[in-house]
């Protein structure tokens, strides 16, 4: 009994991660109703760079997050501005596939420079011990990280002049524009930060599993879940959102073979997309 | 009438020629090539049925593919069927499932839509992989035996060959007569505007439902024939995205929405592909290279090649279709 209590706190602890990384996707998808399919190439990028920085700087590598971050600011720009600001006006199929085709070359690349191998990022922080159980430290620091960017986040959101511009332009652009409102720099800053979420996420998750350049793929379908679940550009629900999804996979794991994880999402994304179609956390407004 | 079109007769001609060109001189390593060419075009044009036609992106149309090979190389091995009848009711099977997800996915719109296909690509290969007559992970294998009703492995190789330039032609003949067709203008209507052709009659639940379930058919019998000439698959061979995603690709580039856009960038892509992958300063990056052509055909050129010759040559469009 006590090993379910265990495997679903630990549950928790990841699910903040993908909390986080589905923070990124659900941003940018309110505040400019794009899908960005680059999500998944975005994360893994952000576990190449977790783990060349600290290849670099053997440090503690969640000190490593901050020029992660950095880089994920400068990257969602050069992302949007090829790919997504042209499309931004036209039928979201477009947007769907111009976003999809940065994916391609962002795997492509990385394939060719990495292979497609597993890496790890070999940093160990010291565990907590509870009776019979240890719980990581870096389960425990990725949670606490994942978290504090979380709230980070919405300080911005709610509290700065450049936050509340940009959940004015997520409202209604045009009316945001008629309040002097630049909204192409908006929609540039909120990508980038969308983008800087998701490697934030992708360096959190590098120090707790081993990865290869195509295990953005099954983040980027956790992220879908999430943010479906939560419901459009609600970035904090999308945290609570991850820690159930968590939450969900520690309490089935002990019973059931990992390989069935994915039919268990996607049959739970189905339901909640016809059932809940905005989210478990709908205000029920007019 | 469908006889009376260009492209039907185009059509016949195009898979003439296919069939022609490897058995003249027994080449086989063309016959390879060329059968890789007309698999690319039996995914391409029915997944343009979704895209081009109802502006429905599947992401997983491979799903199809994958999984109609699996039903079909079961019964033609395991249960030792007859392989035609096997991919015919692999094809039905497919259909059926299709039908039964659509129903439950079609409710939503657009984007979410899309995410969906995702979704099923990725929960029918998580099953698979479990499910014990299919052999899990390791996957299944024809043995040698399985060839001999044709005569030997050989002349069952040709004979797959014929079959699947049969399917490919019938994908084009498939697309044009739904093209031409009242269901067609129905679907052309959603794509334009679901809201407003449900309000003019169009019942949009119904005939997306088809659509989707029509459009799973023939890759399922491709499945089956391509997988038996093979002589095995496996989850990772039978479900693999990036083929599925590759098929967008082919599709944008030769012009959503028309039967020759689909069947052109169909076969250049698969031609660009094999080209890539063989050459060795560019196999690694070949990915790299599909997406800078997505990219560019996205933001500049949406019509694809077929959406170009229109614009420099209006007439065409009126001879062409």
């Amino acid at each position: 009994m006590s090993g379910i209590v265990a495997s679903m706190i630990d549950g928790v602890l990841i699910g903040a991660v993908y909390g986080l990384a589905a923070m990124g996707l659900s941003l940018i998808w309110g505040v400019m109703d794009v899908i960005n399919l680059t999500h998944g190439a975005v994360i893994v990028l952000g576990m190449f760079g977790m783990y060349l920085l600290f290849a670099a700087f053997p440090v503690n590598a969640y000190l490593l997050l901050l020029p992660v971050i950095a880089v994920g600011l400068v990257l969602g720009l050069i992302i949007y501005w090829t790919s997504v600001h042209w499309v931004i006006d036209r039928p979201q199929l477009a947007s769907l596939l111009s976003t999809f085709a940065v994916n391609m070359i962002i795997i492509g690349i990385g394939t060719a420079v990495w292979s497609t191998s597993p890496y790890n990022v070999n940093f160990t922080l010291r565990g907590i011990t509870i009776g019979a159980y240890t719980f990581t430290g870096n389960h425990i620091a990725a949670a606490v990280g994942a978290v504090v960017i979380a709230l980070a986040l919405e300080l911005f959101l709610n509290r700065t002049r450049q936050g509340k511009a940009i959940r004015a332009v997520a409202d209604n652009r045009e009316a945001a524009e008629l309040m002097g409102i630049s909204s192409t720099m908006v929609l540039a800053l909120a990508f980038a930060i969308g983008i800087a979420l998701a490697t934030a996420s992708g360096a959190l998750v590098s120090t707790l599993f081993p990865f290869t350049i195509l295990s953005g793929a099954t983040y980027q379908m956790k992220s879908f879940v999430v943010t479906v679940l939560a419901g459009l550009g609600k970035p904090l629900g999308a945290l609570v959102a991850g820690i159930l999804l968590g939450l969900l996979e520690g309490a089935v794991t002990p019973f059931i073979a990992v390989s069935w994880i994915p039919l268990i999402e996607f049959g739970l994304f189905v339901v909640v997309l016809v059932a809940f179609p905005k989210g478990l956390f709908a205000r029920s407004t007019a | 009438m469908i006889f009376r079109h260009p492209v039907f007769w185009l059509t016949l001609v195009f898979a003439g020629v296919m069939i022609w060109l490897p058995l003249h001189g027994n080449n086989v390593s063309l016959r390879e090539d060329l059968i890789l060419v007309a698999v690319a075009i039996i995914l391409a044009s029915n997944l343009n049925l979704m895209i081009g036609y109802t502006g429905y992106v599947n992401f997983g149309h491979i799903v199809f593919y994958g999984l109609g090979g699996y039903v079909g190389l079961y019964l033609a091995t395991v249960r030792g069927w007859n392989l035609v009848l096997s991919a015919l009711l692999a094809g039905v099977v497919v259909s059926i499932c299709a039908l039964l997800f659509g129903l439950g996915i079609l409710r939503l719109r657009g984007a979410y839509f899309a995410l969906a296909t995702i979704g099923i690509l990725v929960a029918v290969q998580s099953f698979v992989s479990n499910f014990d007559p299919f052999g899990r992970s390791t996957g299944m294998y024809v043995s040698f035996e399985a060839y001999q009703p044709w005569g030997g492995a050989r002349r069952a190789l040709w004979i797959t060959y014929f079959l699947v330039i049969a399917v490919m032609a019938l994908s084009m003949i498939l697309s044009l007569a739904i093209k031409i067709s009242k269901f067609g203008l129905g679907l052309f209507a959603i794509r334009e505007d679901e809201d407003a052709a449900v309000v003019l009659g169009v019942n949009a639940t119904v005939y997306k439902a088809i659509i989707y379930s029509v459009s799973a058919f023939l890759p399922a019998v491709a499945g089956t024939l391509m997988f038996y000439k093979n002589g095995m698959v496996d989850p990772s061979i039978a479900f693999e995205f990036m083929l599925s995603l590759e098929g967008i690709v082919m599709l944008m580039l030769g012009g959503k929405g028309t039967v020759i856009g689909a069947a052109l960038g169909g076969g250049l892509y698969e031609k660009l592909r094999s080209y890539l992958l063989t050459s060795p300063k560019l196999s690694n990056f070949h990915l790299v290279i599909a997406g800078g052509l997505l990219l560019v055909v996205v933001l500049f050129a949406p019509g694809g090649l077929i959406g170009w010759l229109y614009r420099f040559v209006p007439r065409s469009e009126k001879v062409i279709e």
